[in-house]
């Protein structure tokens, strides 16, 4: 029990992917213009991390490492990601049309999420077994969501506000980034 | 610009992608490891030629492919010839430079997802010849190379007080901690594309007036 207490505090404050790791810095600053599309992003890409991480698992420790195939790892798992990237679309497509006009272009992009990938890596460089491995995933997931929907709230405020032309667009929310990666410093004692 | 016809030539395709759309502080792709392994300026440096390599190769074979794969499977055929060679310099870094691949660690087998490989392999590799493509490749690598490598170098001079290794500051520098963690990375280049962003300002003005006086 006290090890899934690790991994969700660590995953999703300590080791935060996007703050304290620099992964998904793309969809980071890409998609949090506005609050409701990062919304959507976020879940997406949780419930494609989550699924992620426990089919690569399998595909690791029942199709690689007993073929004493692992160097494939980044190919094999690559595609893993992007059948699943696809059958989500083809899914929401069928089950939920609005989801998906809403989406839009992002779901496709999750494919080319470096999170997504990192996270795959990482569960077995870390040695998790299948459930720890799933959780994990699940929680550097929840972790991305909070990071890009708390940069979302902060630029839509920044819209609103009389910057200096030459802070406008990326070079703030580059700034705001790191004001943010300084506060989540401050949960480094936690674990 | 003397050639103002649409064909587009290896040098122009080159010069396109090291400066004119420079991948990182104009098309603001790739920012993952921009961001992640610049804290010292041999890192960037190494980074950056790995995705060059692999940039490089993956534009000339799906350029040569591009005829071949039907439309609908494409993004996973991509993906597999970028992953292919992605995986060739991971196992020869491995081989031959086991440190720097330590400290590089998983952003090696992350340039599979590094989204300036897949958007030169969709938009550029896709619609033109090898030749060309392979210009684009190198453009757009070594553009994305001097933009990491002045990022780290950056990073580097006020985080360690030196510069590839050889310290520059005086003894009594203080080097800024925060500049090797992630709150730096981001400021850093925040205050970067400011910078840059002004200095094409400028060149665009003065290029404005010489037409005019012409």
């Amino acid at each position: 029990m006290s090890t899934f207490l690790t991994i969700l505090i660590g995953q999703i404050l300590v080791n935060n992917y996007v703050m304290c790791q620099f992964f998904g810095i793309c969809p980071f600053l890409g998609v949090s213009k506005k609050f409701d599309t990062a919304l959507g992003m976020g879940l997406a890409v949780t419930f494609v991390i989550t699924v992620a991480s426990f089919f690569t698992w399998l595909v690791q420790n029942f199709l690689l490492v007993p073929l004493s195939l692992e160097y494939l790892q980044t190919l094999a798992f690559i595609l893993v990601i992007a059948v699943l990237v696809q059958v989500v679309e083809m899914a929401l497509k069928k089950l939920s049309p609005t989801l998906y006009q809403a989406l839009g272009v992002y779901l496709p992009l999750i494919t080319t999420n470096c999170v997504v990938l990192a996270v795959a890596i990482n569960n077995i460089t870390d040695g998790y077994n299948l459930l720890e491995s799933t959780f994990s995933g699940c929680c550097a997931a929840l972790g991305f969501t909070l990071s890009l929907l708390l940069l979302a709230g902060i630029r839509e405020r920044m819209e609103l506000s009389n910057m200096p032309k030459w802070m406008q667009g990326f070079p703030g929310a580059l700034i705001m980034a790191g004001m943010m990666a300084i506060a989540f410093m401050g949960f480094g004692g936690l674990i | 610009m003397a050639d103002t016809s649409k064909k587009l030539t290896f040098w122009g395709t080159f010069m396109n992608g090291l400066v004119t759309e420079n991948p990182t502080f104009t098309l603001m792709l790739g920012m993952c490891p921009t961001l992640g392994v610049t804290t010292a300026a041999m890192n960037g440096v190494s980074m950056g030629l790995a995705t060059t390599f692999v940039l490089v190769f993956s534009n000339l074979f799906i350029s040569l492919l591009r005829n071949i794969i039907p439309d609908k499977v494409r993004i996973p055929s991509y993906i597999v010839i970028i992953a292919s060679f992605v995986t060739m310099i991971d196992l020869m870094m491995q081989a031959y430079l086991p440190d720097l691949r330590a400290v590089l660690g998983t952003y090696i087998q992350l340039i599979v997802v590094n989204c300036i490989i897949f958007a030169r392999a969709e938009s550029f590799a896709a619609k033109n010849p090898p030749a060309l493509s392979v210009a684009d490749g190198l453009g757009m690598g070594l553009g994305f190379t001097i933009s990491i490598t002045l990022l780290s170098m950056v990073r580097e001079l006020f985080g360690s007080g030196s510069v590839f290794g050889y310290t520059v500051m005086p003894a009594s520098y203080q080097p800024m901690a925060i500049m090797n963690m992630v709150p730096g990375g981001f400021i850093t280049l925040g205050l970067m594309m400011i910078v840059i962003n002004a200095i094409k300002k400028m060149a665009a003005g003065r290029g404005r007036r010489e037409e005019g006086l012409a």
